[in-house]
């Protein structure tokens, strides 16, 4: 029968070893000898990781497919190493019923490159009124676990609470985009400091992030609720979080490969590219990311990806949408800032980009370890291979992309998921979304 | 934006080793005292005059010329400036340079007869645009012109009423005049050309 | 040579200068009976406001007729996003015209400069949201040196709703380029984030207290008085008026203070002003008031600036010069 057989894998980093896939699932880990009809794939020299897990997607199907379909999303979330992502709720229509979380669980498995896991708006059109159909999307075909408004905040704290209280029976969190919406209005898009004085932009204050997450701690001890904070962006955040969790609080907290790279003094010459909500912050709270991150104060890393069209891009930075592309850049991120810097090794991002976020997110057949009897989610990584970014060869539709140009070390050399293969770095011939659709 | 770092005129530039002296600071007095008698007889004495040089050097030739004939006439002659860098047509040409300012004596120029003072006559263009820039200043009965050197290659139908010298030149010759209150030397000098 | 005027530190002292300079031969024209050179026949300017300014436009309009170059107003009112033509289709449309000069209001930070990038003519900023109005700062320092020559050394107070004024951020960085001292005034609700790290770098003071400045040991010599915009008082910035002008208005009584310290004291401000807010009327008023040279400046620096970028080389126009300037 036919298998895949990886061979010379470097698994988590660590010694190497042949790994047998077939059926979807890892039959063997050790020393292997290629039986006949198997397809080999060589990974001497290549990392093998569990395919990785995004918690923060934007696909803008249904609603703005010139942006992003699912199947487009998906070819890039391949080609990014992931296996998984959860695709935000602010959709259009919202996914704010079991139907709408069926239709983009569905069109995912339909695109088969990567579980498609819909996110439950909070409250019906995220408009912070009314709850969602919380327990329908949980019951549905879906399973919904994970319940945001992100884009927007569930600023309204007594909505908060009664989230936090209906999600337990069924083990659900809510993902918080934590922004009060006083203290940092819709105008808000430039972090509030030098920077926005100087070039007189509206300010994002980082206490305006602060505030929301010091309150929803305080509603997670209170009603024993697990509440997750979305796309950390400063350092009094870290240090919320951290007193939290010392405490025994259910609080978990995801940062983006933007926010740990990225300095709010990119936005001096106006280009919307480097618009994104929380904004881009100074130096010192990117230090402390990096630390949180590090030390297990931030258990995961989210993309927090944004297609955007042009036209919804190229207007004046105040009037410009919100948000980047993101997942076929993070791996290469943190491989160059915290792998090869040795703050991190293969395990802890093993830890950060797939069993934390699967957990966080009730993925029961993902972040798995490398071992047989497994689920064959992986990603074959390139260590020491230069990757420059060029934003027009990506995968997704938009071209919203910081990155571009820049070069990182660590490559996604192979994804595979479910046992097939849905990324090699240098097939030129990437499956087309005629051939998803099928 | 960028405006050109201060240089000197364009007739300062660095002199060549090579140019030699065509007039001297005398030959310069005695062409300015030879014009101002001849402005004088033309014009029947110097009541209507003012005299108006075109900066930079211009200006200083024109101080001069007015002393000289207000010496021979007993009398002060109105003298000022004309600055006819928004009149010119070769501006999209040349680095920018700012716009200087038109000093104009107090009687005004209308039914006055006007004395332009130019170093060097060349293309006519400096005197075309400074007849434009006139025109919108008044009504001058009659307008004069008054020049150091005059060096040929005409483009535009103007001539001088009083020429210093003559001064047949190549067009790939440079004709340097120097005058003590910018310079700190009064001559002139050409270089360049073809000479063997 | 860049060919866009987007902010005041675009410009070196020996740009101001020169600008300033030639303003002052453009003032002359503007005195005379016949108000035209024909500079700049031929070139079309096009002053593109997204946001209403009947003073700025005019004064650019007026400048650009008076330099012969053909003028085009266009008004382009509520651009949200989302909805209608991209900031970047609405600047290519324009600039597909052929024109020589692009100059934009927005009342969008950074639009000019976004612009700039975008189009092959010229783009003049003439305010962009709460960030820049570098003309407004070359007419203030216009008025300025006309009346008390260099400003080396010389100690201007800005005072007012620094968050939300380009006025403010202009002329710090013009007063500054021309060696004068700077301190801004404002309640910490007016003053723009950050300005602690803002004033150590860039070398200006600051101050919540007006009468420390009034009466402080470095005598004031022009007072500039910024408008505070009505929506301010119900956003929260102050209690009320009345607080407001007790505590940061110029007052008949503060300028007798400024008067008996500095005889030659001016006082300045952009318009529209609020009489009895941030400026009493008998101040407006005062000879100290140098309001309307302000405006009458306008025009004459907004010609220099239309010189100074339009006039001299082009790309295509550039020929070897073989001869010089000689006449």
């Amino acid at each position: 029968m036919s298998g895949l057989l990886i061979t010379g894998a470097r698994v988590l980093g660590r010694d190497a070893a042949d790994l047998l896939i077939e059926d979807g699932r890892i039959v063997e880990v050790g020393r292997i000898a290629p039986s006949p009809g198997v397809v080999v794939i060589d990974a001497d020299g290549l990392v093998a990781l569990p395919g990785l897990v995004d918690l923060h997607t934007h696909l803008r199907e249904p609603g703005r497919e010139d942006a992003e379909t699912i199947a487009s999303g998906s070819g890039a979330a391949a080609a990014g190493g992931f296996t998984a992502i959860f695709a935000m709720a602010n959709t259009d229509p919202v996914t704010d019923t079991a139907e709408a979380a069926e239709r983009v669980r569905d069109l995912g498995r339909t695109c088969g490159l990567v579980d498609v896991v819909p996110v439950g708006a909070v409250t019906m059109g995220l408009r912070g009124e009314r709850l969602a159909e919380l327990g329908l999307m949980a019951r549905s075909r879906a399973g919904v676990r994970v319940f945001s408004d992100d884009g927007r905040c569930v600023a309204d704290g007594r909505i908060m609470r009664r989230a936090l209280e209906y999600i337990k029976p069924f083990g659900g969190v809510v993902s918080q985009h934590a922004q009060d919406p006083r203290l940092a209005d819709s105008s808000a898009c430039c972090h509030e400091g030098e920077i926005s004085g100087r070039l007189g932009l509206p300010g994002w204050p980082g206490v305006a992030e602060e505030a929301i997450v010091a309150r929803d701690v305080m509603l997670a001890r209170y009603t024993g609720s697990r509440v997750h904070v979305a796309h950390v962006s400063t350092a009094g955040t870290v240090e919320v979080i951290r007193w939290a969790k010392a405490r025994g609080i259910a609080v978990t907290a995801e940062v983006t490969p933007h926010h740990l790279a990225l300095t709010t003094d990119l936005l001096v010459g106006y280009d919307p590219v480097y618009k994104v909500n929380p904004p881009l912050r100074p130096q010192e709270d990117v230090e402390a990311l990096r630390d949180a991150l590090v030390d297990g104060t931030i258990d995961a890393v989210a993309t927090d990806h944004a297609p955007h069209a042009r036209h919804d891009k190229d207007h004046t930075f105040v009037d410009a949408a919100f948000g980047m592309l993101g997942l076929e850049t993070a791996l290469p991120v943190v491989s160059d800032l915290l792998v090869r810097t040795d703050r991190l090794g293969w395990a802890d991002v093993a830890r950060i980009m797939s069993a934390n976020p699967a957990r966080i997110g009730g993925l029961p057949g993902q972040g798995r370890p490398l071992v047989a009897g497994e689920p064959a989610n992986l990603t074959l990584v390139d260590p020491d291979r230069p990757v420059t970014v060029d934003a027009a060869a990506s995968r997704s539709r938009s071209r919203n992309n910081p990155w571009h140009g820049r070069t990182f070390t660590g490559a996604v050399h192979t994804t595979i998921h479910r046992g097939r293969v849905t990324h090699r770095i240098d097939s030129t011939a990437h499956a087309t979304e005629a051939e998803y659709a099928q | 934006m960028t405006c050109p770092e201060p240089t000197a005129p364009a007739t300062v530039a660095q002199i060549p080793p090579d140019a030699r002296d065509v007039m001297s600071a005398d030959d310069i007095a005695r062409a300015l005292r030879r014009i101002g008698h001849e402005i004088i007889e033309r014009n029947k004495g110097a009541s209507e005059l003012v005299v108006l040089g075109i900066p930079t050097r211009g200006v200083a030739l024109a101080d001069r010329l007015a002393a000289a004939i207000g010496s021979v006439e007993g009398v002060e002659i109105p003298v000022g400036q004309l600055d006819v860098t928004l009149y010119r047509d070769d501006l999209r040409r040349q680095p920018t340079r700012p716009a200087g300012r038109s000093v104009i004596p107090e009687v005004g120029i209308d039914d006055r007869i006007v004395v332009l003072v130019d170093d060097v006559l060349y293309s006519g263009r400096t005197i075309r645009a400074a007849l434009d820039a006139l025109a919108e200043l008044g009504r001058p009965r009659a307008v004069r012109l008054a020049v150091l050197v005059d060096r040929g290659h005409r483009e535009l139908p103007i001539r001088a009423d009083h020429v210093g010298k003559n001064l047949p030149t190549a067009r790939n010759e440079r004709v340097h005049v120097r005058v003590t209150e910018v310079d700190g030397e009064d001559v002139v000098r050409i270089s360049g050309g073809d000479r063997r | 040579m860049n060919r866009h005027l987007i902010s005041s530190a675009d410009l070196t002292r020996h740009d101001v200068e020169s600008i300033l300079t030639t303003a002052e031969s453009m003032h002359d024209v503007q005195r005379r009976e016949v108000k035209k050179v024909p500079t700049l026949r031929g070139r079309t300017v096009i002053n593109f406001f997204f946001e209403d300014s009947t003073r700025t436009r005019s004064s650019f309009e007026i400048a650009g007729k008076w330099m012969s170059a053909d003028t085009i107003n266009l008004s382009a009112k509520g651009s949200s996003a989302s909805k209608g033509e991209s900031l970047r289709d609405t600047a290519l449309t324009v600039d597909a015209m052929a024109v020589d000069a692009l100059v934009i209001r927005h009342n969008a930070s950074g639009a000019a400069r976004q612009v700039s990038e975008w189009v092959r003519c010229s783009v003049i900023n003439a305010g962009d949201g709460t960030h820049e109005h570098p003309t407004q700062a070359l007419l203030d320092a216009y008025t300025l040196r006309s009346r008390m020559g260099d400003l080396d050394g010389k100690h201007v107070a800005i005072v007012g709703d620094l968050t939300h004024s380009r006025v403010f951020r202009s002329n710090i960085i013009t007063l500054h380029t021309l060696g004068a001292h700077v301190t801004v005034v404002a309640p910490p609700t007016l003053m723009p984030a950050g300005v602690r790290e803002w004033s150590e770098s860039d070398g200006f003071a600051t101050s919540w207290d007006l009468d420390a400045v009034v009466d402080g040991d470095a005598p004031v010599d022009a007072m500039m008085m910024l408008r505070v915009q009505r929506e301010r008082m119900t956003g929260g910035y102050f209690p009320t008026p009345r607080e407001y002008t007790v505590g940061y208005g110029l007052t008949g009584e503060r300028l007798a203070r400024l008067v008996a310290r500095n005889p030659d004291v001016l006082v300045m401000h952009p318009g529209p002003m609020n009489r009895g807010l941030e400026i009493a009327a008998e101040v407006a008023d005062a000879p100290q008031s140098v309001v309307l040279d302000q405006v009458s400046a306008g025009v004459a620096v907004r010609m220099a600036v239309l010189y100074h970028l339009l006039a001299g080389e082009t790309a295509e126009s550039v020929e070897p010069v073989t001869q010089g300037a000689q006449a």
